[in-house]
């Protein structure tokens, strides 16, 4: 069964976005980029330390034949500051997709609502995929997708935090407000594989995770569970659960008792 | 001259963001540069004058989610 993931004019087999930053080692970074099957890398702009310019660098060892590269705005606090990252990361030549990031709170990493909406408006109008990071604001979401971005990237919990979704309910709310016109992506705050699995079970297309794998123990093998995690969520989503029952009911027929 | 590159004052001779870039080693490198804030493409690094005060950021891609 073919199951693709459509961003603006991208489609992917994977649902499982994975974020490069906070890998202590660069060969199990890659491994575990292979263990995650992921298409879609995030990356920050930054400038080069000309002190030590040349420090290993994840990117330059890349197949980048193999991987859409997917820049954050990561550091702007502002639409202006994120729209000058987004410009740098295009002239690249490398991708035209771009993860709006416009953080308001440093402490919460929660993101700027106002400046958020300005950035997908003003990126939108300069030709880039969109794919915004935002709260668990539905009607924020509603006027995302009206502002033209391809995806809408709620968070589960704030960045790093491994607190899992948090908000459920208005996540089924913005999965509402997307239905038919761009897909969900759960991006920052998933812990464990079962928050993965969670996120996709109530619909979401994609999840975008960075620290519950570089930060594992063992990041290569939880690259893999969190694979498995997406890919039993979204299969359950499809196959469509059974309702919730308060009390018991039989698996084995009642008729027929052997007295 | 003096360029100020990455917000740090460089005292190096430069005629062109060529020179900057080969003074650093940086041409087989996955680079973008703002001149003075103005993205540059890369087959214009030859023509782009650079001038003694100019503000330069050369930026690449680090891991980040």
């Amino acid at each position: 069964m073919t199951d693709l993931l459509t961003i603006g004019s991208y489609t992917f087999t994977s649902r499982l976005l994975l974020g490069t930053g906070k890998f202590s080692d660069l060969d199990i970074q890659q491994q575990a980029v292979d263990a995650s099957e992921t298409e879609v890398l995030t990356f920050a702009v930054r400038r080069l330390n000309l002190d030590n310019p040349d420090n290993p660098n994840f990117l330059e060892r890349l197949d980048l034949r193999k991987y859409t590269l997917l820049p954050n705005t990561a550091g702007a606090q502002t639409a202006e500051e994120a729209v000058r990252i987004a410009r740098l990361a295009k002239a690249s030549g490398l991708c035209d997709m771009i993860k709006v990031e416009v953080i308001g709170d440093m402490r919460t990493l929660l993101p700027d609502p106002i400046g958020t909406l300005k950035a997908t408006e003003m990126l939108v109008k300069e030709g880039f995929t969109v794919l915004t990071y935002t709260s668990d604001d539905p009607l924020l979401a509603r006027r995302l997708v009206e502002a033209g971005a391809a995806a809408v990237m709620p968070a589960a919990s704030p960045i790093g935090s491994g607190l899992g979704l948090l908000n459920p309910h208005y996540l089924t709310f913005i999965l509402e407000e997307c239905a038919g016109k761009v897909p969900v992506i759960v991006d920052a705050g998933i812990g464990s594989p079962a928050d993965a699995a969670e996120a996709m079970e109530l619909g979401a297309d994609a999840v975008l995770l960075n620290t519950a794998v570089a930060g594992a123990q063992n990041p290569i093998l939880m690259a893999e569970a969190m694979k498995l995690g997406v890919l039993a969520g979204r299969k359950g989503y499809l196959a469509g659960r059974i309702a919730k029952k308060r009390y018991a009911n039989a698996s084995s027929p009642m008729e027929m008792l052997i007295e | 001259m003096t360029l100020l590159i990455n917000g740090k004052p460089c005292e190096l001779e430069a005629r062109t963001l060529a020179d900057v870039v080969a003074h650093f080693n940086l041409n087989e490198r996955i680079i973008v540069i703002e001149h003075n804030l103005d993205i540059i493409s890369r087959e214009l690094y030859g023509e782009t004058p650079v001038a003694d005060g100019d503000k330069i950021e050369i930026v690449h891609f680090v891991g980040g989610g």
